[in-house]
């Protein structure tokens, strides 16, 4: 197991070193972020002072070493736009976005996990296509859409949720919901494919046929294997979700990291979208990672494997 | 040993549906058998003639698209086909166990051998964890595994294919069964460990007086294990009798043909021989009896009318018009 843990440790540092070349060198393709920065007809001179002072006017080779090195010691540098430490504005709203991507994962398994469960277990049944067509729904109605109809009944029309901002559990509903909804079908699906595979395994046959009560034979020997591959996509999902949350937290005026990064792209702040990019980046492998590690708990033939 | 079968099969069918209901598939055809406890019957056939689909009627726990669609079924006196589901599962796997065919695919990964040993015990007895758990321990010594104790606490990923069958074994005796089904139990495995688990089989029948089905199409098994033997051709037990009868003077061409086609020791050399044709689509048999396509000495007769039950000598039945006149 420990042996296990440190190999996987490996891939992970060398994963993070292959991504900050990757955004480092990106970044620099979107063009030169002074022109954005200077006032209209600024001399060539005060141009030239300012990309001195930003560090621009050095070899990528020493910016990118320079870069690294910050990192390893914890720091991000600071935005060029709002010339704070990008790692204050980073934390900042990493807390806004962790609660949605929470919220909104919390919602997709309670919704998704249940449902793909009965879906299976009633196969071909009423049930299993009201199922299918959740998760039609659910996968081909885009979130912003999504949002603009909650936006349009809840606030609108009810007024009984606030549409846009933060701040009070109210205000994570139905951001919360839009980002979620897309995942809940995602989760039910493979719930339900999962279940089904299982449900037709040996070793469910034989539980039958040891005269298990067919709620056991489901949640024990069924489900706790059906829910191997469900947990990998959520663990995966969970980081995906604080990505892919820049539309709906456009739409709902949230403050995440979505924004920052939006931000950072139309400014050029190379510190923030290195810094962001590289956070995000962290975040799926160390989740990635504990979820490599929660599978080997969980199953014993991973644990042992060398 | 009393005289009154255990298990009786009177005329079962069980008959697949497809989805849109147009064609029915019979797995099982108006299958005859009876079995006294400590008797062991062999089922040979080969793949799809339903030997399976037999065996799952028998523990009730049929694919959805199957269904016992006539005849009787009888255990201990008792109706099994008038059983509620409920009944059903309280009676499988504790008087009635099966082993099925995969050793590798038939325990669950994810719990310990102990635990998936001690259930049947825990479901059926109620007995608490310490003691089911003492049972499972002896099941596994019963079983021949060596370090029970340590053997307990592993994975099934952990053991050989010849331990494992061991131990879906040990799970079959658990609540000691009256009957046992093996469906083909020893197919997965190598020569050697084949030979000692159908000795543990045996053994475990003596002991415990248990009446085994058993599921085969290795013709050698059957000889060495089974007081009779039931012979399926499409869904249809086309000839039964005691072991020695069917081995010696069989009636059906399809049985001879079988017998025919186990290969010899110091015959010198000579070619294998094999029946000829493929065993019938069971969605679309051919009129009259089923094998009368393959068969060598079929009659006019075969064509036209399915052959009916001839009994050719007390406990020896057959169903061919060769054997009926």
């Amino acid at each position: 197991m420990k042996r296990f843990v440190l190999r996987r440790l490996g891939y992970a540092v060398l994963t993070l070193i292959l991504l900050s070349l990757t955004i480092f060198l990106f970044v620099r393709v979107t063009g030169d972020p002074t022109v954005l920065l200077v006032e209209p007809g600024a001399s060539r001179a005060d141009i030239e002072a300012l990309r001195q002072d930003l560090g621009l006017d050095r070899s990528l080779v020493v910016q990118y070493v320079g870069f690294v090195k910050d990192v390893i010691r914890g720091d991000f540098g600071r935005s060029f736009y709002y010339r704070t430490p990008v790692l204050e504005l980073y934390l900042s709203r990493l807390p806004n976005s962790l609660l949605l991507a929470a919220a909104a994962m919390a919602f997709s398994l309670l919704i998704g996990i249940p449902s793909g469960i009965i879906a299976a277990v009633r196969v071909n049944g009423w049930w299993d296509s009201a199922g299918k067509i959740f998760a039609l729904l659910g996968l081909s109605m885009p979130s912003f859409w999504v949002g603009l109809l909650l936006i349009l009944f809840f606030s609108v029309y009810l007024g009984w949720l606030p549409s846009s901002g933060s701040g009070t559990v109210w205000h994570v509903l139905m951001p919360a919901f839009a980002l979620g909804w897309y995942f809940a079908a995602a989760h039910m699906r493979l719930t339900r494919s999962s279940m089904l595979e299982v449900l037709g395994s040996e070793y469910v046959k034989l539980a039958r046929l040891k005269g298990l009560p067919e709620a056991l034979v489901i949640s024990k020997h069924a489900f706790k294997n059906a829910l191997i591959p469900v947990m990998t996509l959520a663990g995966i999902n969970l980081v995906l979700m604080v990505n892919v949350a820049i539309v709906v937290e456009t739409v709902f005026a949230w403050p995440g990291i979505g924004r920052l990064i939006y931000e950072g792209i139309s400014f050029r702040d190379f510190p923030v979208v290195q810094a962001t990019v590289l956070m995000n980046g962290s975040m799926v492998v160390i989740v990635s990672l504990m979820v490599d590690i929660l599978y080997a708990v969980v199953d014993p033939r991973i644990r042992y494997e060398r | 040993m009393t005289d009154a079968p255990l298990l009786e099969l009177d005329k079962l069918s069980t008959h697949f549906v497809t989805a849109r209901g147009t064609r029915v598939v019979k797995a099982v055809d108006e299958v005859s058998l009876s079995l006294r406890a400590g008797e062991t019957l062999g089922v040979v056939g080969e793949s799809g003639s339903g030997k399976t689909t037999l065996a799952l009627s028998i523990m009730r726990l049929l694919p959805t698209a199957a269904r016992i669609v006539g005849g009787g079924l009888r255990f201990a006196g008792e109706d099994l086909l008038a059983k509620s589901p409920s009944e059903m599962r309280h009676i499988r796997g504790k008087r009635i166990a099966m082993i099925l065919q995969d050793p590798m695919a038939s325990l669950n990964p994810l719990f310990t051998v102990g635990d998936q040993v001690a259930e049947p015990v825990r479901v059926h007895e109620h007995t608490g964890r310490r003691s089911a758990r003492d049972r499972a321990r002896s099941l596994l010594k019963a079983v021949k595994i060596p370090a029970p104790e340590q053997r307990l606490r592993e994975y099934p990923h952990q053991m050989s294919g010849g331990m494992r069958q061991r131990i879906v074994g040990a799970i079959a005796m658990a609540c000691e069964p009256r009957v046992l089904i093996a469906d083909e139990p020893t197919t997965s495995l190598d020569v050697t460990i084949q030979a000692q688990y159908l000795k543990l089989l045996r053994d475990l029948q003596r002991e415990h007086g248990l009446a085994l089905i058993f599921i085969t199409h290795n013709l050698g098994i059957v000889a060495r294990m089974c007081d009779s033997v039931a012979v399926m051709y499409a869904g249809r037990v086309i000839e039964a009798g005691p072991v020695r009868t069917i081995f010696n003077a069989p009636v059906h061409p399809y049985t001879q043909a079988l017998i025919e086609s186990i290969p010899r020791l110091g015959g010198g050399p000579s070619r294998l021989t094999a029946i000829d044709g493929q065993p019938p689509d069971l969605a679309s048999l051919p009129a009259g009896c089923s094998f009368q396509p393959r068969c060598p000495r079929a009659l006019d007769r075969c064509r036209e009318e399915a052959p009916g039950i001839t009994t050719v000598a007390p406990g020896h039945t057959a169903r061919c018009w060769l054997a009926a006149k």
